[in-house]
């Protein structure tokens, strides 16, 4: 691949229509000027502290950590950033460059709702439009998010294409992006698509294992035993996961949606049940047919539906740096509860996915082990669903 | 000569889309028929894929007809085969990359070489990622066709040089799907690809009107029709052949 930018190991790529190279290009030459320009940094750092309520707590879940009777637990706490969870680190970077490269318009996908909301937020910031593109049952499974997005002045266009979810959000976003291209800036929710934005996420999102080592640096004087998070395109576990990718005595452990089970067909387990394919702009692992056509992929989880991950989490599985578990709905439900009554917080339903492989990892680690958990964000928008899920009818 | 380029050495070529195995492969194979006896020089089969992001809702909608009547790959690998024997009009495939490597690319090109497929049209592969494919297609002789967008801008030079088959001029910004309007500057593109190479350009997207064909073959040496002629084919069926034969005659006759 003489030409081809952005690969990890076979992963990544450019593979989107020619419409939209020449605004690729442009992103990535403005990326790579930003980045290392103080001003931007020291404007995004004062967003990131002042609005976002940055840096997050890394919290000793000492409840937890008695019940489990295993490795001591942190949670690594990004759903008390402001609109609740981790997705605002991403945004207000894309929002400021976009800002910078003179766009006046974002749009966004959005599949549990917060990156939609994430994104709502930046716009009405700084004053720009925001159009969100959210898959039609999403749309119905988390009403109140589409609300919120609403009273921040975006506009949300319920997507009915293919399954209704988070990938024919993204397909529909990219739609809008070769339609109207010169104000607007298609601000993506995770490490995915083509490159750059795979870069550039994880970037922002690096935010998260940067504190989570200095915290615990501060905390315990070491390293972490493992690091856990959920992963759907996966950009909160490579947040998570990137400032220790080199310390090679953390296990990295991503944790990805099974649904019903990967033995069934009802499932969102992309590493564990996928296979490399070509799409939404990048090479990586999708949820596919023999004839390459992409799987409708079921969760209970609307952020981690989605049939791809991301192209660094793909080579960090080929590499056997990061290891990715299935986690069930049951599993996260269960562990939806138990976080909530244990320690008195309620994480988003995609977070509880990492939290219930801890309850099954914990136990299993010594005693003078630490484990951290990233919740991505916190499950307030969730609760009508589980409580649906557990058979009682409540209204949001 | 290779096929491809055959096909533009009558005069201004015409080029009709048609979405394999919607609504079934034998009424594609009669559409195909109909298409070549009615004056099609060229004739892009689509190959349905689950998620065309490069598509307006009318040809996402063909994908959608065609898969769930359980078209394969295998499937319109046999079809080609079996119009192969009768039609000579050179036909090449468009689908997305995710089809072409996930079936793997020796196998998929070798395949096409095998039937008769001249080219394809794959978009969402970018010159910078034409290496995926590119050397399979260049050893079966399978033309790999190039395509420059309204925003191409400094990049036409570059993709003109390498380009084979024919080039494939997006007219539009946006996706697939009839206007009423092109508004591109298109004169100017075609001659900065002038500038570069000599192989047959094409425009494509949005034309659905024989007073637009004409328009757009004054520019260049082809014109591209894909949602006039799916609409066709939602709106009969079964028995779309004779409509969009119809059809294709009468934008012919335009250029």
């Amino acid at each position: 691949m003489t030409n081809s930018k952005g690969r990890f190991g076979i992963h990544g790529g450019q593979y989107i229509p020619e419409t939209l190279m020449n605004a690729i290009i442009e992103l990535e030459e403005a990326y790579e000027h930003y980045k290392n320009d103080p001003e931007f940094n020291s404007e995004l750092t004062e967003l990131l502290n002042n609005y976002a309520g940055r840096p997050s707590r890394l919290y000793y879940a000492e409840k937890m950590t008695k019940d489990l009777g295993g490795a001591k637990i942190y949670l690594k706490r990004e759903d008390l950033n402001h609109t609740g969870s981790h997705k605002i680190n991403n945004v207000l970077g894309q929002a400021l460059l976009a800002k910078k490269m003179g766009k006046t318009r974002l749009i966004a996908e959005t599949g549990a709702g917060q990156h939609g909301v994430a994104t709502a937020t930046a716009a009405a910031l700084m004053n720009m439009e925001c159009v969100v593109f959210m898959g039609k049952e999403d749309t119905e499974r988390q009403a109140l998010n589409v609300y919120r997005m609403r009273l921040l002045g975006s506009e949300v266009v319920p997507v009915t294409t293919g399954t209704a979810t988070l990938k024919d959000a993204v397909s529909e976003a990219m739609r809008e992006w070769t339609k109207r291209i010169s104000d607007t800036h298609y601000c993506l929710g995770s490490v995915m698509g083509p490159h750059p934005f795979p870069t550039i996420v994880r970037d922002f999102q690096a935010v998260i294992s940067r504190e989570i080592k200095q915290q615990l640096a501060e905390l315990e004087g070491r390293l972490p035993d493992a690091v856990l998070a959920c992963v759907g395109g996966g950009s909160n576990a490579i947040g998570s996961f990137y400032h220790f990718i080199d310390d090679s005595t953390v296990r990295l452990i991503g944790c990805e949606a099974a649904g019903r089970g990967i033995d069934t067909f009802e499932t969102a387990a992309t590493v564990n049940t996928g296979r490399v394919g070509i799409f939404h702009g990048m090479k990586s692992y999708f949820c596919q047919d023999e004839y390459g056509q992409i799987a409708p992929v079921y969760s209970i989880s609307a952020g981690l539906d989605y049939p791809g991950v991301g192209p660094e989490h793909a080579n960090l599985h080929d590499t056997g740096r990061a290891e990715y578990v299935p986690v069930t709905d049951d599993e996260a439900v269960d562990a939806f509860e138990y976080l909530s009554r244990t320690e008195g917080i309620i994480p988003a339903i995609e977070s509880a996915h990492a939290v219930a492989h801890a309850i099954k990892l914990a136990p299993r680690m010594g005693k003078d082990q630490i484990m951290v958990v990233t919740i991505s964000g916190r499950g307030d928008k969730d609760c009508a669903q589980i409580a649906r899920y557990r058979g009682e009818n409540i209204y949001e | 000569m290779s096929n491809i380029r055959s096909a533009f050495a009558g005069g201004k070529a015409f080029i009709p889309f048609i979405t394999c195995g919607d609504p079934t492969l034998d009424a594609t194979m009669e559409i195909v028929r109909a298409a070549a006896e009615n004056g099609a020089d060229l004739i892009e089969l689509g190959i349905p894929f689950s998620d065309p992001t490069a598509e307006g809702p009318v040809i996402q909608g063909a994908n959608i007809r065609a898969l769930r009547g359980g078209v394969t790959t295998d499937k319109i690998f046999d079809m080609v085969r079996r119009l192969r024997e009768d039609v000579t009009v050179p036909m090449v495939f468009m689908t997305y990359a995710n089809v072409v490597f996930s079936y793997g690319a020796e196998r998929f090109i070798s395949a096409c070489a095998d039937i008769g497929i001249d080219g394809l049209i794959l978009p969402d592969l970018p010159y910078e990622e034409k290496d995926e494919f590119q050397p399979v297609c260049t050893k079966y002789g399978v033309d790999l066709i190039s395509l420059i967008a309204p925003t191409s801008a400094a990049r036409v030079g570059m993709i003109s040089r390498d380009a084979e088959g024919f080039i494939y001029i997006v007219s539009s910004l946006g996706v697939t799907g009839t206007r009423n309007e092109i508004s591109t500057d298109l004169s100017s593109i075609v001659s900065e690809i002038r500038k570069n190479t000599d192989i047959p350009c094409a425009i494509g997207f949005g034309i659905s009107k024989p007073e637009q064909a004409a328009d757009m073959a004054k520019l260049a040496d082809g014109v591209i029709v894909g949602s006039a002629i799916i609409k066709l084919i939602e709106e009969h069926g079964e028995n779309a052949a004779a409509p969009v034969g119809e059809y294709i005659k009468r934008m012919k006759s335009a250029l």
